[in-house]
């Protein structure tokens, strides 16, 4: 399995990391799942930081904002494929409050580290299983250039 | 009446595959109820063992959230989409 995402989109979600530095950034990856199962991003929404109790090392996105974004998704034809979100300061690996609040099974979840405002590593991570036995897997992250597609990194 | 409720993408191998439900309710709640009636195995995935919503799920009645509306007794209208999405957050 791989989550494949065109490099100006990839280089946006990492470009959202270093705009909102120190705080994290969020938002969502519109897409589709191709004829492999294989999961296309084909759209970067950038959505709001609503902790913003903490916002240096939390993110929430707004449920509304998710509900527009699927249902304008639906109506385009695609879905929500996964998220991202930045790590200021600290490794693009999942932490534990990421496993527990994330629920959307079968999604990827994206995450940049941002090291004194510049973003450096991205991996991309796919929550498996049923909430009770939900983890998290390293997805292979495939930024996609123009045909024939390449391997710009892969998770680490 | 007829309304649609949209199922996020985790819930559809519970929903037969489908992104779009439609039911037929006059609340919300006869909606979500016709929708497990539907597909009994998403009951686990959407209510906890006393029948509540489960903590990370948010139930979107167009763009209101039903908890600061009636809840399971908000009344529907044909026009009506109920949207259901998990919570999504996090954090180093």
């Amino acid at each position: 399995m791989a989550l494949k995402i065109p490099v100006e989109l990839y280089d946006q979600l990492r470009q959202h990391g270093e705009a909102t530095y120190p705080h994290e950034c969020c938002g969502v990856l519109v897409g589709e799942f191709d004829e492999a199962g294989e999961k296309v991003v084909r759209a970067v929404v950038q959505c709001g930081n609503t902790r913003t109790d903490s916002p240096q090392n939390r993110y929430h996105i707004s449920p509304l904002e998710l509900v527009r974004i699927q249902r304008e998704a639906l109506l385009a034809g695609h879905d929500i494929v996964g998220f991202y979100h930045s790590h200021p300061d600290h490794p693009a690996r999942w932490s534990s409050t990421d496993l527990a609040e994330a629920h959307w099974t079968g999604s990827s979840y994206v995450i940049t580290s941002v090291e004194n405002g510049r973003a450096v590593l991205t991996n991309s991570f796919i929550l498996l299983d049923r909430e009770e036995a939900k983890h998290f897997e390293d997805e292979l992250l495939e930024v996609i250039e123009h045909q024939p597609m390449y391997c710009r990194t892969k998770p680490i | 009446m007829s309304i649609k409720v949209l199922i996020p993408t985790p819930l559809r191998p519970y929903a037969g595959k489908q992104s779009v439900i439609e039911v037929t309710a006059q609340t919300v709640g006869e909606a979500l109820s016709d929708v497990v009636a539907k597909h009994p195995d998403l009951r686990k995935h959407l209510f906890s063992e006393d029948g509540k919503l489960r903590s990370f799920v948010n139930v979107y009645l167009n763009d209101e959230d039903i908890r600061y509306l009636n809840k399971d007794a908000t009344p529907v209208k044909e026009t009506d989409t109920v949207t259901i999405v998990p919570s999504v957050a996090g954090g180093r």
